[in-house]
């Protein structure tokens, strides 16, 4: 028990700094490098969590795929250096401020920051059958669970994004 | 062979095979490097025509070992104006995920005698993982950032040349890998690469690349296909020729390594070779049936798993150096041709027709534990009840 609960810290601690290093870094690449951290704790939280699929698709998709494309874009446009994306000022910092706080209020308000929070109903059974890909396969497909329709209309919309981007980069084909 | 389970209190040889597991492939990969590089200079000089490394040992041997003693002695050049952390950092990612990955590459089974007599099947892997090929999907996915990383952190712009033509190439590549390895699960039917073996056992036409269609009874060459573009695929994702523009010494000096030196220098060579044996381990463990003799009966079934495993990385092996001393660098408008105009398009329909097949060809007997729960265990998958829900 204790163990875990410094493995959580520790995890924690890695995945808020990731994520404070990703803002407010000045030089683009460390920041995305911050974002590929932080993704990287998220799967190791996943893990804890005995999901051990999407742990492993957090790291394929995010961390290993789309990670990339934005260090390549960025190198590409020579964004690299620390004053090509240089933001003056602005109101963005004073709104994100006020919007943290709503955030945090609404959490307060639906009890999130206390300690009565609700314990985990999971069993060894449940844990071990919970994060397989079988599990989740079964979710997404079974026409009996409520998730065949979400994710066919997810399905949809990347499609329409896929086709958005070749209608967009080729005009003509 | 049957070995006893000797215990010693309350340990015994089932509960250690893990770990010794994970020093033998982790030691493995690490101490054969210099082999694989000797092997490869001496083959590459014999299709040339010429020795090749022959003062150094018997046959050139420790040629490897004296160049590693070389650049561990030389100097740690830091070129001006580079990201120091970025740069340091680089050669360290190309070469733990290469490592890594191996943890869950199954290389041999070993048979133990329990104390109530009876005989288990043990497969010699340190993370028997039920996820295992997308754990070593996820870790080469990667590795691209090493090579990336040099490229951008050294400030030069043949490195960083390198670096994009590497981002590029490997996501380009990752597609057709992914996707045959998907042919290769569905066709074993689980994602544990243990199971993926074990479904593999038999004769050489029970292996994947080779598999007959026993609904129809001819030679279904889809498992050929899916693997040669898994082959095609591992070469190019590990930067081998004739897919290495990362580091085209005819038009990038070195690419992404230009500025590196000394053991930065010999952390990339390292994990370059490290990934060509862990992407061969895959290829001999999805397609190539893992560590089955290709002919089960005697003599070919007396030799250990554990050898012919190391038999077929060996080809595996062969063929890459093979490879480059036979073929000439690729252009790269013709390397993302290949990559987008050939092999996506063939592995997906590769893909869709082993679907095909194995929904309507093949029944398959479910084991109880996976149709049994027609619902997925309660409170992880159901909708998530609102805060507080659970008092």
């Amino acid at each position: 028990m204790t163990l875990a609960i410094f493995a959580f810290g520790g995890l924690a601690a890695v995945s808020v700094v990731s994520a404070i290093l990703m803002v407010a870094n000045r030089n683009p690449v460390r920041s995305a490098l911050a974002l590929v951290a932080n993704f990287l704790v998220l799967a190791v939280f996943y893990l804890t969590l005995s999901a051990e699929f999407i742990a492993a698709v957090q790291v394929i998709v995010y961390a290993g795929a789309i990670m990339v494309l934005f260090l390549f874009v960025i190198m590409l446009l020579n964004l690299g250096s620390p004053e090509a994306l240089k933001e003056r000022g602005g109101l963005q910092a004073p709104i994100a401020a006020v919007l943290a706080l709503i955030f945090f209020s609404i959490l307060g308000a639906a009890g999130a920051l206390g300690t009565a929070l609700p314990k985990s109903q999971a069993t060894h059974a449940t844990l071990n059958t919970g994060g397989t890909a079988e599990t989740i396969g079964r979710a997404l497909f079974d026409p009996n669970q409520p998730w065949l329709f979400p994710f066919e209309v997810t399905s949809i919309l990347l499609l329409m994004g896929i086709v958005g981007a070749i209608v967009l980069a080729k005009r003509r084909i | 062979m049957v070995i006893q389970n000797y215990s010693l209190g309350p340990i015994d040889l089932a509960s250690i095979i893990p770990y010794v597991a994970m020093g033998t492939i982790l030691g493995f990969i690490l101490l054969i490097v210099p082999f694989v590089i000797w092997f490869e200079r001496v083959v590459i000089a014999l299709m040339q025509d010429r020795l090749g490394p022959n003062r150094v040992g018997p046959r050139g041997l420790l040629q490897t070992i004296a160049d590693g003693v070389k650049l561990f002695f030389k100097e740690d050049l830091e070129p001006a104006a580079v990201d120091r952390s970025l740069y340091y950092m680089a050669p360290v990612l190309a070469l733990i995920p290469a490592l890594a990955a191996g943890a869950a590459l199954p290389f041999a089974s070993i048979s133990l005698r329990m104390a109530d007599g009876s005989v288990k099947s043990l497969p010699l892997v340190a993370g028997n993982v039920n996820i295992g090929i997308l754990f070593i999907l996820a870790l080469s996915s990667l590795q691209v950032y090493g090579i990336v990383l040099a490229g951008w952190a050294s400030n030069n712009k043949y490195s960083l040349l390198g670096g994009l033509r590497s981002s590029a190439q490997m996501i380009s590549y990752e597609l057709p890998m992914s996707l045959a390895i998907l042919t290769g699960i569905l066709m074993s039917g689980s994602l544990n690469l243990v199971d993926v073996v074990n479904s593999q056992a038999g004769s050489i036409l029970d292996w994947n690349f080779f598999k007959l269609n026993p609904a129809t009874g001819f030679f279904f060459p889809l498992g050929l296909i899916a693997g040669m573009i898994y082959l095609v695929a591992m070469v190019a994702e590990t930067n081998r020729a004739p897919f290495d523009l990362p580091e085209a010494e005819s038009e990038l000096i070195a690419g992404f390594h230009t500025e590196y030196s000394s053991m930065k220098f010999a952390m990339f060579f390292m994990g370059e070779y490290a990934s060509m044996l862990v992407v061969s381990g895959i290829a001999t463990a999805l397609w190539f049936g893992g560590w089955h003799a290709p002919f089960d009966f005697v003599l070919w079934n007396w030799i250990p798993g554990g050898i012919w495993f190391l038999a077929k990385l060996t080809f595996f092996i062969g063929v890459y150096v093979w490879l480059r001393a036979t073929l000439p660098r690729l252009r790269y408008d013709a390397l993302m041709n290949i990559g987008w105009k050939r092999l996506l398009p063939l592995s997906i329909v590769v893909l869709f027709a082993v679907a095909t097949v194995d929904a309507f060809f093949f029944t398959k007997d479910t084991p109880a534990a996976i149709s049994a729960p027609a619902t997925p265990p309660s409170g992880t998958l159901t909708p998530m009840a609102a805060p507080g829900g659970g008092q």
